[in-house]
């Protein structure tokens, strides 16, 4: 039992450790406000990263998800501001159209047998295309409820807070380790990721299941630009342009295996914040050149697969698996 | 074009969809833009709308040669925009610290080289999954562009280097004639030899071809290499061309390009055949529409949607499903894969380990 929760378990162990150097270093580090900001800072990117850690328990992987925040910030300001919506309409437009879209490429996918980073890839230039096409501007969103929605707020005593988007971030985090580990949608999942063959022979409904992990990628990623609007008040067609990378890299810090099968949704969680440690570390730190974010999550990144394979061979008594495109 | 043809069985009818596809394209062009076929000679070099799209569509048709061989391995190089951006801050952070042309050249040709070195490593003796193990580079490499140009963006003033971005050779412009002989010299070391035959087979299976005495990690070792060399070569032309280095810039997103280029020639994600030559018509298929969507007055920001539906036809065309799709007699499945590896068809992706 222990075996199977090892690779979370470390990554959890690297985060509480890092976040304690980091406030043996800084003694404000270890403060509600500071944690309240990693939650605030990083939502976008964590609800996304559960998104992508269900497509890749599927075996599949979804580039297109930085392209669908971008559309839907870019949506939501279009129908706001210049179609004179209200917000909540304008939220539940923008769900469907990302939860749609992901439903789109998981038929492709299953119907054609195309591999689904190519189908995704084609998937992020439509979406940034059509963010392109509707406008190439960034268009700030002065609706009054924008400002109401960024007030609402958990506060704690020493100011810190939990925002209205870390609140939507754990409330995802939490159905989502629901779905996965008490659903039979998440046992088809870790089914379909393990074995497509042995999943298919089983009865598990595999082009249900494939277009549903799709549609959920889409749908939290949708999610994602909602939080992500009302974080930055705009919709802006290059927003957050390279997230998809990002939020793979948290699924493999996570402990995920990207052949599918094996991973957890708390993991990436741990994997995000991680991420999001490092570029706090280096905000207070201030000396530090902002290059050393991506040279740390590279070598982390390198650290965390070395250390999955080695325990993947300790328990297994043999070597890695060959490698899987 | 005398070249060695692409693939074991070419066969112009395999690569009817590329080929259609760049007339098709230029053809919409031409209509758009009625002097798009016209060039003419100017200070002894080759100007016009033609050539322009060779010029620049030079980076990504070199990225591709590269990424080609990889893919044809069943791998993936996500690093290559990172290692342009690489190669680029290597040339231009010593071009302006006074090195000279040969010095730098190698340099930031063997800064290419350690990059594809490393991933090769990480793939064939460490086993990581390609995606993963060139991800890191990609997420570190842009870091460490900008750790060697200190975060600025570089620039330099050297006739020579600036030549091999700006420059021509015969009237032709010197990335083309670049890429035409990086692509000579690849198909000749993987046609006249037997490189090529030993590629496909890691790509269609690793442990058969390691069985039947191909020494799999130095194969995929060497592709790795090859591929980040390719890249150093783009990078340095991209550098040279704007005679300065812009790490955040330099080659950005083009690893999705050169994916692109490489699928859209016909070469599966799921290794084995691939073609070279197709992967460079890819890649003027990809310049040729956004060269063409520039003319034509369109906004550019339908370049992308244009890019997605072209991709998604050619693919469409050539996919194995489509033929699964067809009726077949009642009863009858679809072929499950051998019961060991990986299957050999391109329509299944499978996923589970090989128990030895």
């Amino acid at each position: 039992m222990i075996h199977r929760f090892l690779p979370l378990i470390v990554t959890i162990a690297v985060l509480v450790v890092g976040f304690l150097l980091c406030a043996l270093q800084f003694p404000n580090f270890a403060s509600l406000r500071v944690v309240g900001n990693l939650l605030t800072d990083n939502a976008f990117l964590g609800i996304t990263a559960i998104g992508m850690t269900f497509v890749i328990l599927s075996g599949g992987i979804d580039l297109s998800v930085g392209a669908v925040i971008g559309f839907t910030t870019v949506l939501l300001a279009v129908l706001i501001e210049q179609g004179g919506w209200d917000p909540p309409a304008a939220f539940a437009a923008a769900l469907l159209a990302a939860a749609l879209f992901g439903a789109a490429m998981g038929a492709i996918i299953h119907v054609f047998r195309m591999p689904p980073f190519i189908v995704t890839l084609a998937g992020m230039f439509v979406a940034r295309g059509m963010a392109f096409v509707l406008t190439t501007d960034s268009l700030p969103i002065n609706h009054p409820l924008y400002g109401e929605l960024n007030d609402v707020a958990w506060r704690f005593d020493g100011g810190g807070k939990l925002s209205l988007p870390a609140m939507v971030l754990l409330v995802v985090l939490a159905l989502a380790v629901v779905l996965a580990h008490w659903t039979r949608f998440g046992a088809n999942l870790y089914a379909l990721g393990g074995n497509r063959q042995s999943a298919e022979l089983m009865g598990v409904p595999v082009a249900r299941t494939t277009v549903a992990v799709y549609t959920l990628s889409g749908l939290l990623a949708g999610l994602a630009g909602i939080v992500f609007s009302l974080y930055t008040g705009a919709g802006y067609s290059l927003a957050a342009t390279g997230v998809e990378l990002d939020t793979i890299t948290a699924v493999v810090i996570g402990g995920a295996q990207l052949t599918g099968g094996y991973g957890y949704v708390l993991g990436t969680f741990a994997g995000v914040l991680i991420q999001g440690l490092i570029q706090t570390y280096i905000t207070f730190d201030g000396t530090l050149s902002s290059w050393w974010t991506k040279i740390a999550i590279g070598a982390l990144l390198f650290v965390f697969i070395l250390l999955q394979k080695g325990l993947l061979a300790a328990w297994t008594g043999r070597g890695g698996e060959p490698a899987e495109a | 074009m005398t070249l060695p043809l692409p693939g074991p069985a070419p066969g112009l009818l395999r690569a009817l969809p590329q080929y259609g596809a760049l007339a098709a394209v230029l053809l919409a062009n031409w209509l758009l833009f009625p002097d798009f076929f016209s060039i003419r000679l100017q200070d002894g070099r080759l100007f016009g709308s033609l050539i322009d799209v060779l010029n620049r569509g030079a980076p990504v048709a070199l990225l591709a040669i590269g990424m080609t061989m990889v893919i044809a391995t069943r791998g993936i190089d996500l690093s290559v925009g990172a290692v342009m951006a690489i190669a680029g801050a290597v040339a231009a952070t010593m071009t302006q610290a006074g090195w000279g042309l040969p010095a730098v050249l190698a340099a930031s040709l063997g800064a290419g080289l350690l990059c594809g070195l490393w991933n090769g490593l990480l793939v064939a003796l460490l086993r990581i999954q390609p995606i993963i193990a060139t991800l890191i580079l990609m997420v570190a490499g842009r870091g460490v562009a900008q750790l060697i140009t200190e975060g600025q963006i570089v620039t330099f003033v050297s006739p020579g280097l600036a030549a091999i971005g700006s420059g021509s050779f015969l009237t032709v412009p010197m990335p083309v004639v670049i890429t035409a002989a990086l692509l000579a010299v690849t198909a000749l070391l993987v046609r006249a030899t037997a490189l090529g035959l030993m590629i496909e087979a890691v790509g269609v299976n690793r442990l058969s071809s390691a069985g039947a005495g191909v020494n799999t990690p130095v194969v995929l070792v060497a592709v790795y290499v090859w591929c980040g060399l390719c890249a150093a070569v783009a990078g340095l032309i991209v550098t040279a061309d704007i005679r300065g280095a812009d790490v955040n810039n330099a080659g950005l997103w083009l690893e999705l390009d050169a994916i692109l280029a490489v699928v859209i020639g016909g070469t599966s994600l799921l290794g084995g055949r691939f073609g070279l030559l197709l992967s460079v018509v890819g890649a003027a298929i990809i310049q040729a529409m956004n060269t063409g969507i520039l003319l034509s007055g369109f906004k550019p920001e339908f370049n992308l949607i244009v890019k997605a539906a072209v991709l998604l036809a050619v693919l469409l065309l050539q996919s194995p499903a489509l033929t699964l799709l067809l009726p077949r007699p009642k009863g009858a499945r679809p072929p499950l894969g051998p019961p060991l590896g990986p299957p050999l068809g391109p329509a299944k992706r499978e996923s589970g380990s090989v128990k030895p």
